[in-house]
């Protein structure tokens, strides 16, 4: 296998180079062991189909997304401001994401700090390229027939109304989709979001992700597709407390999409 | 006995007016306990808003069994009302039926199409007290739903009934008393109506003197009813009926996701980060950071708690409630105005009083364990059918808790400083950021 140089910001305009999408990773994207694998799926992807891009490797860091939901508005503009500070000094026209956490910060809560971007969801940029014919996708793949159900992620459907582009994305996969009960608009949350990801759950009768996770497996779905770092945490914790783990996994649409090139 | 009965009319309609008027000044006053607010997007799109979501009940028809049930109910409180207007002028002028002679044979079709719509009511509130009582459907049992609010909602449903048959019992007596010869003169053959019709053999054997009684029994009780009704739901949940279009139209038109920024906070965190200077102005006085009262918040909040009828397909669809938590968007929403009643009536007659001023929304009504059970995934804000938002309450809440108190969980204070030192929510070293491309390349 040919080996892939990941393009750091920093050093292509240094080189005189201006990228034409950049890459934000996130925290879970860069640091979280199992969402790792969902960023270099994305990288070989982007990497693949030849897009000019980078990361801001070192200089990236939180968006603030769960400051401002705690109710940390200082900490949430403290980060906020220097990120923008540091896109607008790249010139930075264009982001995807895998996260929708960041994907909606950057996209709805920046531009009241003087950070104006088009900012893309990873799924967004897979379907089109998909469409485009960009990613060709293996007949017979891995998961074809498969029963797959796509847990809608709160920042990226209700939050943004993404929720054509991740099944698109599934539906080229020719796996065959089940809807959960509660999907789309009425999709019920992972129980990570509001910054909920960071503290233990108030008192009640159940985990927000049981909950889900009971609907999921409900479907008869031998894989639960996420898009978000914290869907898949939660999930992948739910499946695990069911101790289905061996026969339903727990996936990012984009490593679907990489196993399948 | 014509000319006393027009003035005891006319009496009791200036009432009405009076109690409506008055009541409406103290809700403006109360709604305007809050900030200030200015909506964002255009004048046409919040007016397309409103005719889509309050007008055409867009969100309702999601449900449309329920939809066409409660929109049977709305269609015959709007066209009811022009039956109202014929009911007040006959009121005052002493006449009967005074649009039958300008409106002509297209009179007993507009009588029809009411009765039609009052029959139409009368089953669905049925149907509605079924669900509430019997049914007893989750959403209209939850802890909130205590003794007054499940009250309030039969006492509106039960009024809609009795208010409907009293209509159709006066018409059916009407269309006997059109055939008496005693009583053809003041009572006009302009009917008989389809609906009032089918009950009139009950009241076939009864004298003209009684027909007489039941007929302007009906008549002074549908109207007296009606006009009764309209003060009381000045004090009930049942506002939605008028609010919910200037909620609608106030909302601002900006993205589902976004919380909304702190300019305040914006011009602090530029000079702490030496992007812009101290100009010496300070933050203006007594202004707090988040809210921890009604007098903090909006007055959009206040308005949309106002608008809340309680239906509870906030909660129904809220993760935090579905799985036992404390927390419950309707709550919030009922609490706030709870709160904004009960400040703004001693604040309107001027009154301080040291106990009801010292109360706050925060920890007298709404409880930092409802607050801290969010997941801000909005399901709240998207099922709400008048376009209300609690999320932006719990988020203010938070905020003053956050910013103003420093009393986050524990976790959460942890999580804020690995924001602050390692930029990001966990304790890892912001170098190690990019250690993740060695994996991008398994063999080298």
């Amino acid at each position: 296998m040919e080996s892939i140089h990941v393009p750091i910001m920093a050093e292509e305009v240094a080189k005189g180079n201006a990228p034409e999408i950049l890459f934000w990773v996130g925290c879970a994207g860069s640091f979280d062991e199992r969402y790792k694998s969902v960023t270099v799926a994305f990288t070989r992807i982007l990497h693949h189909v030849g897009i000019k891009y980078a990361v801001l490797g070192p200089e990236e860091s939180c968006t603030g997304d769960p400051a401002r939901r705690a109710g940390n508005d200082f900490l949430f503009q403290m980060q906020a401001i220097s990120n923008i500070q540091l896109l607008n000094t790249y010139q930075v026209k264009k982001i995807v994401t895998a996260c929708p956490h960041c994907f909606n910060t950057i996209k709805n809560e920046y531009p009241a700090l003087g950070g104006k971007y088009e900012v893309m969801h990873h799924s967004t940029l897979l379907q089109q390229l998909i469409n485009e014919g960009r990613i060709k996708l293996k007949e017979g793949g891995e998961f074809k027939g498969t029963k797959i159900t796509y847990h809608d992620s709160c920042y990226l459907g209700r939050a943004n109304q993404v929720y054509e582009a991740p099944r698109a994305v599934l539906k080229a996969l020719d796996a065959e989709l089940v809807e959960m009960k509660r999907s789309k608009a009425k999709g019920l949350c992972c129980g990570a979001g509001g910054a909920q990801m960071f503290k233990e759950a108030e008192s009640g009768a159940k985990e927000i992700n049981i909950e889900r996770t009971e609907e999921a497996l409900s479907t008869g779905a031998k894989v639960i597709a996420a898009a978000c770092p914290f869907c898949l945490t939660m999930m992948t914790d739910g499946v695990k407390n069911k101790e289905k783990e061996a026969s339903v996994k727990v996936l990012d649409l984009v490593e679907m999409i990489e196993k399948s090139l | 006995m014509q000319a006393a009965s027009q003035y005891v009319f006319a009496l009791v309609l200036l009432l009405a007016t009076y109690f409506i008027y008055k009541r409406a000044k103290q809700i403006i006053f109360n709604i305007r306990l809050g900030q200030s607010y200015v909506p964002e997007g255009s004048t046409a799109g919040r007016w397309k808003n409103m005719l889509l979501m309050a007008f055409g009940q867009k969100k309702m028809f999601q449900k449309p069994l329920i939809g066409l049930m409660h929109f049977i109910i709305y269609a015959g409180f709007i066209i009811i009302n022009i039956e109202v207007l014929e009911i007040v002028l006959d009121g005052l002028l002493g006449s009967h039926r005074i649009f039958a002679a300008p409106l002509g044979q297209f009179y007993p079709l507009v009588i029809n199409v009411f009765e039609g719509l009052a029959l139409g009511v009368i089953v669905v509130c049925v149907v509605f007290l079924i669900r509430r009582n019997i049914l007893k459907v989750k959403r209209f049992t939850s802890a909130e739903m205590t003794r007054w609010p499940r009250l309030d909602a039969n006492i509106i449903l039960f009024v809609e009934i009795a208010l409907m048959t009293a209509f159709l019992t006066m018409n059916a007596s009407d269309n006997l008393l059109q055939q008496r010869s005693e009583a053809s003169a003041h009572y006009l053959a302009v009917g008989p109506f389809w609906i009032s019709s089918m009950l009139s053999p009950l009241l076939d054997g009864l004298s003209t003197g009684a027909l007489l009684v039941i007929e302007r029994f009906g008549w002074w009780f549908h109207i007296v009813g009606i006009l009764a009704f309209a003060v009381y739901v000045t004090y009930s949940k049942h506002l939605h009926i008028f609010l919910s279009f200037p909620n609608t139209y106030f909302k601002s038109e900006e993205p589902v996701g976004r919380i909304a920024n702190m300019p305040d906070v914006t011009r602090e965190v530029n000079i702490m980060l030496g992007f812009a200077s101290d100009q010496g102005e300070a933050a203006p006085e007594g202004k707090k950071f988040g809210a921890k009262d009604v007098t903090d918040l909006s007055w959009k909040n206040l308005l949309d708690a106002y608008s809340c009828t309680e239906c509870g397909r906030c909660t129904a669809s809220c993760p935090a409630n579905l799985t036992g938590k404390k927390l419950s968007p309707r709550k919030i929403m009922m609490d706030t105005r709870d709160r904004a009643e009960e400040l703004g009536e001693y604040r309107m007659v001027g009154i301080k009083d040291p106990k009801i001023e010292a109360n706050t929304l925060l920890d007298q009504y709404i409880s930092r364990e409802e607050i801290l059970a969010c997941t801000t995934c909005n399901a709240c804000v998207e099922a709400c059918p008048v376009n209300i938002n609690p999320l932006d309450i719990i988020v203010q809440l938070r905020r003053f808790s956050v910013m103003e108190e420093s009393s986050a969980p524990g976790q959460w204070n942890a999580m804020f400083a690995n924001l602050e030192n390692n930029m990001a929510p966990w304790k890892f070293a912001p170098s190690d950021r990019a250690n993740w491309i060695e994996k991008v390349n398994p063999n080298t």
